[in-house]
């Protein structure tokens, strides 16, 4: 029992600490490509300096997720490894593909990228950076392929009391995977959204705070400019960088939203008592609840009252009318009783929980506000995103210092989006770490018990060991990394590229303080490389 | 017949992600502790770091691929072993967490205190993911208490046993010399005269231990090929320091790597079919036919290994190719900070 809830935590922490980094890996990572195709196809110094600078970005972070990727390739084994048995023959595949096909093209052209900025030609240099970036899409896919069967196991027959795979085309287009795919997506692409415009407002508001950009009584911006990397280029770089992020934030709202609705009518479908949980629905009904009151933790759902709720929009979610009754818990509960038995079996490997009585019923107040915490940050940044492209309209920030506070701190939302949505997602699947499928042509018996999964032969002193040091790491890398951005954010695009740095030193602006410029002129003569550590 | 085919294939497939990890990952990982052990100051430091900076991390990704694959292929040995080695798998986690970020942050902040804290962390970093994979190694070849279910058995030290030291010895030093080797082969001037020096001092010492972990697998399982194959890697060992001997860096790496390679197929020959001895009773040992996935899930990733591997290996190879130039210390351009505008 203890050693289940330790290792739910290490799973839970170590997972959502990688998805803080993914999505701003492959959210920025898609920008940063797009940036230098557009340096490569227009010459235009602007577009260079976003690649570099946005791009350092992108690396500081990007180390991170490999660093926690490396846990999760490792922890099924180690803590879950009763799951690792019982799932292997379906759910390995994904994984050892993922790193077969998505990691490897990742890792070396990102090398590449970093390396060849004056070694590769122009072009392979470019197509190296796509490559690391598609591949990290890719990976996305695979291991999003795993975790939906999980949620949705298909393909699969049972053999010996284990899932064997029979149909791998299957696996690979379970609609829950179809339709979690694009809806990740947007939700990277939100989070690098939000990062731009944030990061943008800050400098575009700096520029104007040092006297750089003035706003003329009749509201026309006057770019002024100092030598070097505050130039009347930089003041490009922001704006554009700040109007991209808005637009894609905007797109991406839209774009979780339209695939969410789709995940909502799967998950009715593939797992009512999640969606049930979500609205903290006791009762059949059509309303969508937008506050419930009551105690959500409570194990019976008596006393939940929902005080406001809009009539017909959850059998919309669920179905696309407005009138069809959807299960409440008070309903499905007895089903899934009847279904997946009311105790779990008297086995050993249940641990203390062995021949207890089985809670079908989510963690209410997880999935109830989780869900409404990924919709309302999401949309948060949308609405936000909005409003700034409409004051960015005139070519630059006002001078509060209070709004360009609540820009950056604007940041947070989606990523606040995606945990919550995470948190909903996993917590919502309890008590089964494999979900049932209830389709009647689906795999009757495939599904675990969590109780069931966590690895026997690791004691509870070991795993407690690991949750301290692995959870200690990761808030240490956290604060080191934020520090990190900071600086770079801070230094803007001389922090890329000290040779603008440099041009600046005249004025007062310079960034670097080597005083070694002539080794650095040296490089253009191609004995000296160019080395990025 | 076709039962036995496929998890047979597999079993060398990933003899082989293994034998690549180490013979790639092996001089990254001996770069990272020869940071601490060698380089004498920053811009030799610089000068090592960057004979592997484009490339430890598709190195890295060989291990991940490894075990990807062994879950994928054989459920219960990634199960067992994992969860079994669970404090030395955590090491290793710890190690190559500390070692990634430390690659990627240590140049990005313009002070002595900061570089030299991330030198440590690749240093020792490099350090316990060398011991970590090389105990689990040696104990996946000479055994673990495993009850029927494949759990461990005895408690969370039930591993620390002589074979997992030596194996852990055995990796360590290896990856020493590979990485001397190594650099003398990329880098140019004072670090390549240092380079050579510690490789031939170390080379005669430092493959004892893989040796003997070699040995161990041999005198309990070898058979005629398989000593054949122990021959293989003393001639080649012996080749590879005749060669340093004579100024010849390539081939001194080469037959490093040779020697090795030959060392680990010694071992997973040897111990073949089966894949993790129970030292508590044989008949729980894991073994290719017991351990491993259906066929068909073998098929499927027969077919994706077919293509993704060859693959992997051109582009890996093509990068190696394009970063083939000599580091040093001439070519480390100045180390710049940030200052806020
Ligand atoms: C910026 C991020 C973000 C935003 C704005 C949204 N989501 Fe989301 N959502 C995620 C990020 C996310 C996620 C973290 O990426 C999840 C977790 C698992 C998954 O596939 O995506 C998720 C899961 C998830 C699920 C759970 C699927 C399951 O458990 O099987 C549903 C039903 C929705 N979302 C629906 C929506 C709707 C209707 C939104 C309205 C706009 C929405 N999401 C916005
Ligand atoms: C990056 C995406 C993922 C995130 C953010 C995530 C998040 C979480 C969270 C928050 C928990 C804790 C839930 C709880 O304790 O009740 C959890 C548990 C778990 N998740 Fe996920 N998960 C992700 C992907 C996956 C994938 C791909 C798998 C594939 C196996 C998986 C398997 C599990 C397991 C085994 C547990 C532990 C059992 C449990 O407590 O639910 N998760 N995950
Ligand atoms: C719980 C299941 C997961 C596992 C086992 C896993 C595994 C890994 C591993 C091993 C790495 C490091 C690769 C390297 O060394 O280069 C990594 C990084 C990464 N993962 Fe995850 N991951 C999981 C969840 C996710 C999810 C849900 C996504 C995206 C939706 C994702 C996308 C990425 C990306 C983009 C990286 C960036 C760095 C890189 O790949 O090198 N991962 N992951």
């Amino acid at each position: 029992m203890e050693a289940l809830e330790i290792a739910r935590w290490q799973f839970g922490i170590t997972t959502v600490y990688h998805f803080v980094m993914v999505p701003l890996t492959i959210g920025l990572g898609l920008l940063v490509a797009v940036m230098q195709t557009m340096w490569f196809r227009t010459g235009q110094h602007q577009y260079l300096r976003m690649t570099k600078f946005w791009g350092k970005l992108f690396l500081i972070n990007f180390i991170v997720g490999v660093a926690t990727g490396l846990v999760q390739e490792f922890q099924f084994g180690m803590a879950w490894s009763e799951y690792s048995r019982f799932v292997g023959d379906v759910f390995g595949a994904p994984l050892a593909m993922e790193a077969l096909l998505a990691f490897f093209v990742e890792s070396t052209f990102l090398g590449l990228w970093i390396f060849g900025w004056d070694r590769l030609p122009r072009l392979l240099h470019l197509l190296s950076l796509w490559a690391a970036v598609l591949a990290s899409v890719f990976s996305a896919y695979f291991i999003l392929v795993a975790n939906s069967w999980m949620q949705h196991p298909v393909g699969v027959e049972m053999v010996d009391g284990r899932p064997v795979m029979v149909d791998v085309w299957a696996v690979f287009t379970n609609n829950t995977a179809l339709v979690a795919f694009p809806h990740t997506l947007f939700g990277c692409l939100a989070v690098a959204g939000a990062f731009l415009l944030g990061i943008s407002w800050y400098h575009l508001w700096k520029r104007r705070h040092d006297g750089l950009d003035t706003v003329g009584p009749d509201g026309r911006v006057s770019v002024g400019g100092a030598q070097g990397a505050r130039d009347a280029v930089d003041h490009r770089v922001w704006l554009q960088s700040a109007r991209a992020g808005a637009v894609v934030a905007m797109i991406a709202f839209a774009g979780t939203g339209i695939t969410g609705d789709l995940q909502g009518k799967l998950m009715f479908d593939q797992q009512p008592m999640k969606m049930a949980a979500a609205e903290a629905a006791c009762h059949d009904g059509t309303g969508f609840s937008i506050l419930s009151i009551g105690n959500l933790g409570a194990q019976s759902c008596d006393d939940i009252t929902a005080v406001i709720e809009v009539p017909g929009v959850l059998s919309f979610l669920a179905n696309g009318d407005f009138t069809t009754e959807v299960k409440g818990v008070n309903t499905l509960l007895p089903e899934y009783q009847e279904k997946y038995g009311t105790h779990l079996p008297d086995d050993p490997k249940y641990g203390e929980l062995a021949g207890t009585e089985i809670d079908y019923l989510p963690v209410m107040e997880v999935t109830y506000w989780g869900f409404r915490l990924m919709i309302g940050f999401g949309a948060l940044a949308a609405v936000a995103a909005a409003a700034a492209l409409w004051v960015l309209r005139r070519g630059t920030v006002p001078a509060s210092r209070p709004l360009m506070r609540l820009a950056v701190l604007g940041i947070l939302a989606p990523f606040g989006a995606n945990i919550a949505g995470w948190v909903f997602t996993e917590m919502g699947r309890q008590p089964f770490v494999v979900a049932p499928n209830p389709d009647p042509t689906g795999i009757d018996g495939v599904f675990m018990f969590t109780a069931a999964a966590v690895s026997p032969g690791v004691s509870l002193a070991e795993l407690v060991t690991s949750l301290v040091l692995l959870t200690g790491v990761y808030a240490a890398l956290l604060v080191v990394e934020v520090r990190l951005l900071v600086t770079y954010v801070r230094g803007g695009t001389a922090a890329a590229m000290p040779e603008l740095a440099h041009g600046a030193r005249d004025d007062g602006h310079g960034g670097s303080d080597d005083g070694d410029a002539s080794r650095r002129g040296g490089k253009d003569d191609g004995d000296v490389l160019a080395f990025a550590y | 017949m076709m039962s036995e085919a496929l998890p047979t294939l597999w079993f060398v497939l990933i003899a082989v992600l293994w034998a690549g990890y180490l013979f790639l990952e092996g001089f990254d990982l001996g770069v990272g502790m020869l940071m601490k052990l060698m380089a004498r100051n920053d811009t030799q430091r610089r000068v090592l770091l960057n004979t592997v900076g484009p490339v430890w991390d598709g190195n890295e990704v060989w291990l991940v691929t490894a075990v990807g694959a062994t879950f994928a292929a054989f459920p219960l040995w990634y199960a067992s072993l994992l969860s079994a080695l669970y404090l030395p798998f955590l090491l290793v986690l710890l190690g190559l967490i500390f070692r990634a970020v430390a690659f990627e942050w240590r140049g990005k902040q313009d002070s002595d205190a900061w570089r030299n804290r991330w030198d440590w962390a690749i240093a020792l970093g490099s350090f316990a993911a060398a011991a970590g994979i090389g105990a689990a190694l040696a104990l996946t070849t000479t055994g673990l208490p495993l009850d029927a279910n494949g759990d461990r058995v005895g408690g969370a030290f039930a591993w620390a046993t002589a074979p997992a030291f030596l194996g852990a010895a055995a990796v360590v030093l290896f990856c020493l010399v590979h990485a001397a080797a190594f650099i003398a082969l990329k880098t140019e001037g004072g670090v390549r005269a240092q380079a050579d020096r510690l490789f031939r001092r170390l080379l005669p010492i430092a493959m004892l231990p893989f040796l003997g972990w070699a040995l161990l697998v041999q005198l309990d399982a070898g058979s005629a090929v398989t000593w054949l194959a122990v021959a293989l890697a003393i001639a080649a060992l012996t080749a590879s320091y005749r060669s340093a001997l004579s100024g010849r860096d390539g081939r001194a790496f080469a037959a490093l790597g040779v020697g090795m390679l030959a060392l680990v197929g010694s071992v997973f020959a040897a111990v073949f079919p089966v894949v993790l001895p129970s030292t508590v009773d044989p008949a729980f040992d894991l073994t290719v036919s017991n351990a491993s996935s259906s066929p068909y899930t073998l098929g499927v990733m027969s077919v994706v290994a077919c293509f993704g591997l060859p693959l992997v290996l051109a582009y890996q190879a093509w990068t190696y190719w394009v970063f083939r130039r000599r580091v040093s210390e001439a070519s480390i351009p100045a180390a710049h900070g940030v200052t806020a505008l």
